[in-house]
């Protein structure tokens, strides 16, 4: 037994009589509230137990009597969100997009359902809220390459853009003008002059007079005779100050040069018809819908 | 035992020739790695709120440095303090030399050093296990094996050879960390290399198993790296600094038994609302719920040994730090429980709330206990009168405090906010935001958080000053703390 239990002044309590490096003990008894609130929360714990799946035993585990895991509590949520949308979800069903967008109740619904699955689907490339991104165009202007009438953005997010595992996938495919050979570097050079000068933005004008003509044998087919574009074909409006991938000289002669070949995914394939839906009347209404 | 051998063995003058080389290297190593894990934390932190920062170098990039940052801090600072204080505590409360001679002592201590560079290349290289907080891959896992394996017989090895007939609290806890984390260490880095002379390595695991072994490392690592070794360092310079006898010894007892018990349950929280079982995930979280009290034990028995001392938190900024990790640790092992449970964890999972979290544990306790320690051992190791400025150590304390602040309230505010609007939901069901929206929102609390690094880490560099200064002997003329600093002019 130890000898030299002393006596603490400060505390009144004794010590246990072990010293290490000067360093000395109390004989201080637990603190009654750690000792019960230890107690309470292991008390709580086996409760815990009792309802919930706990303990592993031999071949199975104890299941709890409230009889409720992550998967049903899962099916719960989900039920419950699906059972508050059906009366919607079997009018959006029903319904044409143009008969959506004149029923406000319905219209509303679509808005709210659209921002949210366009936040989670497409907000990646197109941007938050369709503000676009270099190489993915803003949904919030007027230009658009493939219509923006209800049913052409419709028809757009159920097939996709080049989107090879779907038949009906909308497709084009400028050609590659400088990697394939089709124009030489100057031919290339001239017809960006003339482009530019669509914007008044051309620096060299004899090069652009020069680059009209290759316009016409080369672009025009699908640009337009005006270089507005044909949206049938999925081919941009030049003439505007909107550009998908850039309007300067050298992005430009980077397009002509290699193409562009911009990808969508066909949304049909993946989401719903109710979905595809009311996303069609969120991007329609993000400012530009024709 | 006879009254008459307790007797002989109370501290007496016999010298003994204590080992200090090597603890005197490690807690150099201390600072040194302290401050470049803090440097390339602070670093990580402008990165998330400026991600230019990175320069497009992909040696700079975040997922390279998050673990050099991770490992620096945990194993390289807190590894080297682990190490210097254990060596110390176990030589002075034993009286005993450490076991090995000078050979084996200094050979855990460069081989762990060796371990730490080897890891540290292969992150910035891409050599990665991609396991958290255990990224080396498997030949240096050998090593550290070793090194480890060397550890644990000089630690025990000193025990074994004490002149004292018990064993001190501290050394308990110490050995309870180096036990563990071999086991640990053993278990979670199981693994067949591609080839004997590849780097290469797949884990023995898969699927949940694996992220169940991951994190019972990982948790475990938190709770006998980071909570058991610390509060062996917490046992042994409070009471010694304070000058008080500790608090409660049969507090000490059950504290460390039901730590030791109920710690290595907890890691399943890690992993609610994951492939986990159900019954498993449960029993994460009600052995975090038990590991409350145990875990306050310790700051029960730090905190209470300052009774009659407590006027000495104003002369001694030294004790400040350690008084203050107390208080941090308190805080978190705390705020663990809570975010264990399961409704809790459902909205802090995956957020900025379990950063802040980590780091009010790593900054405040495990960092502010270290420098408590460091600052004491400093002057004890190389013979000098005392440190070269206790006003620096003051600053120290204050920049580290409020860059503390600054990081833990801002990733409250932040984890909150990103929880809250991951889950935000509109009146008919729709989720509110979108991801990139919750990022956007986290910008301004980024650059609050990234100042309390800095903060934190200008502290740090306070620290190196005070220490080179110290060991070249020099004495600050100053005034003592908590007297008026002018008196210093006369």
């Amino acid at each position: 037994m130890p000898t030299n239990v002393e006596k603490d002044q400060v505390s009144g309590r004794e010590t246990t009589g072990h010293e290490w490096d000067g360093i000395k003990e109390l004989n201080t008894p637990l603190p009654s509230w750690w000792v019960y609130v230890f107690w309470v929360t292991i008390i709580w714990s086996v409760g815990y137990w009792v309802v919930y799946p706990s303990w592993p035993t031999a071949t199975d585990y104890l299941k709890g009597t409230f009889g409720t895991t992550n998967r049903t509590q899962l099916h719960e949520t989900m039920a419950n969100v699906a059972a508050e949308r059906a009366p919607y979800m079997e009018r959006l069903a029903a319904l044409d997009v143009s008969e959506v967008v004149n029923d406000p109740e319905l219209l509303n619904f679509s808005m709210a359902g659209g921002k949210a699955i366009f936040a989670d689907n497409c907000a990646p490339c197109h941007g938050t809220g369709g503000s676009g991104n270099p190489g993915f165009p803003s949904l919030q202007d007027d230009a658009w390459l493939w219509g923006g009438s209800l049913d052409a953005i419709n028809e757009t997010l159920h097939v996709g853009i080049r989107w090879d595992a779907n038949e009906d996938t909308r497709l084009n495919d400028m050609p590659a003008f400088g990697r394939d050979g089709l124009l030489e570097r100057e031919d290339i050079s001239d017809v960006v002059q003339f482009v530019m000068g669509y914007s008044n933005r051309a620096t060299d004008g004899d090069a652009a007079q020069r680059g009209a003509i290759v316009f016409e044998e080369n672009c025009a087919a699908c640009h337009g005779d005006n270089g507005k574009g044909i949206q049938e074909l999925g081919a941009p409006n030049l003439t505007d100050a909107i550009w998908l991938y850039g309007g300067d000289q050298a992005t430009l002669t980077d397009t002509v040069t290699n193409s562009r070949r911009g990808v969508m995914p066909a949304w049909g394939d993946r989401l719903d018809e109710e979905t595809i839906k009311m996303l069609t009347v969120y991007v329609h209404s993000l400012g530009g819908g024709q | 035992m006879s009254q008459g051998s307790m007797a002989q063995t109370a501290p007496s003058s016999a010298a003994v020739n204590y080992n200090m080389d090597v603890v005197r290297w490690g807690a150099l190593a201390t600072v040194f790695w302290g401050v470049i894990g803090f440097l390339v934390g602070d670093v990580l932190a402008w990165q998330l709120a400026f991600p230019a920062l990175n320069f497009d170098i992909e040696y700079l990039n975040f997922g390279r440095l998050r673990p050099l940052h991770t490992s620096a801090v945990i194993f390289a600072f807190g590894g080297n303090a682990l190490l210097a204080t254990s060596f110390y505590v176990v030589q002075r409360t034993c009286r005993a030399s450490l076991y090995g001679g000078k050979a084996l002592p200094a050979f855990v201590f460069w081989g762990y050093q060796l371990f730490i560079v080897m890891a540290a290349i292969g992150y910035v290289t891409g050599v990665t296990q991609g396991r958290e907080y255990a990224e080396p891959e498997w030949f240096v896992d050998l090593w550290l094996t070793i090194v480890w394996v060397c550890y644990l017989a000089v630690f025990v090895g000193t025990l074994l050879k004490r002149r004292e007939p018990h064993i001190y609290v501290a050394n308990w806890f110490y050995l309870a960390f180096i036990v563990t984390i071999a086991m640990l260490h053993l278990g979670n880095n199981l693994a067949i290399p591609v080839s004997l002379f590849g780097t290469k390595s797949y884990s023995m695991f898969s699927g949940v198993q694996d992220a169940l072994t991951q994190w019972w490392y990982g948790h475990n690592a938190v709770g006998f790296f980071l909570t058991a070794g610390f509060l062996g360092m917490m046992y042994y310079f409070i009471p010694k600094r304070a000058e008080r006898p500790v608090y409660s010894y049969r507090l000490s007892i059950i504290h460390f038994w039901a730590l030791i018990f109920l710690y290595i349950w907890a890691g399943p929280h890690h992993l609610h609302y994951t492939a986990l079982p159900d019954w498993a995930q449960t029993l994460g979280m009600t052995f975090s719920i038990m590991l409350w009290m145990p875990s306050w034990g310790g700051m029960i028995n730090g905190l209470m040994t300052l009774s009659g001392a407590w006027d000495k938190l104003r002369t001694d900024p030294v004790l400040r730090f350690m008084v203050a990790a107390v208080g941090f640790y308190g805080m978190s092992t705390f705020e663990g429980p809570v975010m264990s449970i399961k409704a809790v964890n459902g909205l802090s999972h995956y957020t900025d709330w379990t950063i802040g979290h980590v780091h009010s544990g790593a900054l405040g306790w495990v960092a502010f206990v270290s420098f408590g320690a460091i600052y004491h051992l400093i002057p004890v190791l190389w013979n000098r009168e005392r440190l070269y400025s206790m006003r620096l150590v003051s600053h120290h304390f204050w920049l580290g405090t409020i860059g503390i602040v600054l990081y833990i309230t801002s990733m409250w505010v932040s984890g909150i906010m990103q929880g809250l609007m991951w889950r935000a939901y509109d009146e008919l069901g729709f989720l509110q935001y979108s991801f990139i929206e919750t990022v956007e929102a986290m910008h301004p609390y980024y650059i609050i958080r990234a100042t309390g690094g800095l903060l934190f880490l200008l502290g740090s560099f306070l620290m190196v000053w005070n220490v080179y200064k110290t060991i070249r002997g020099d004495l600050r003329n100053e005034a003592p703390i908590g007297t008026p600093a002018t008196v210093a002019a006369e």
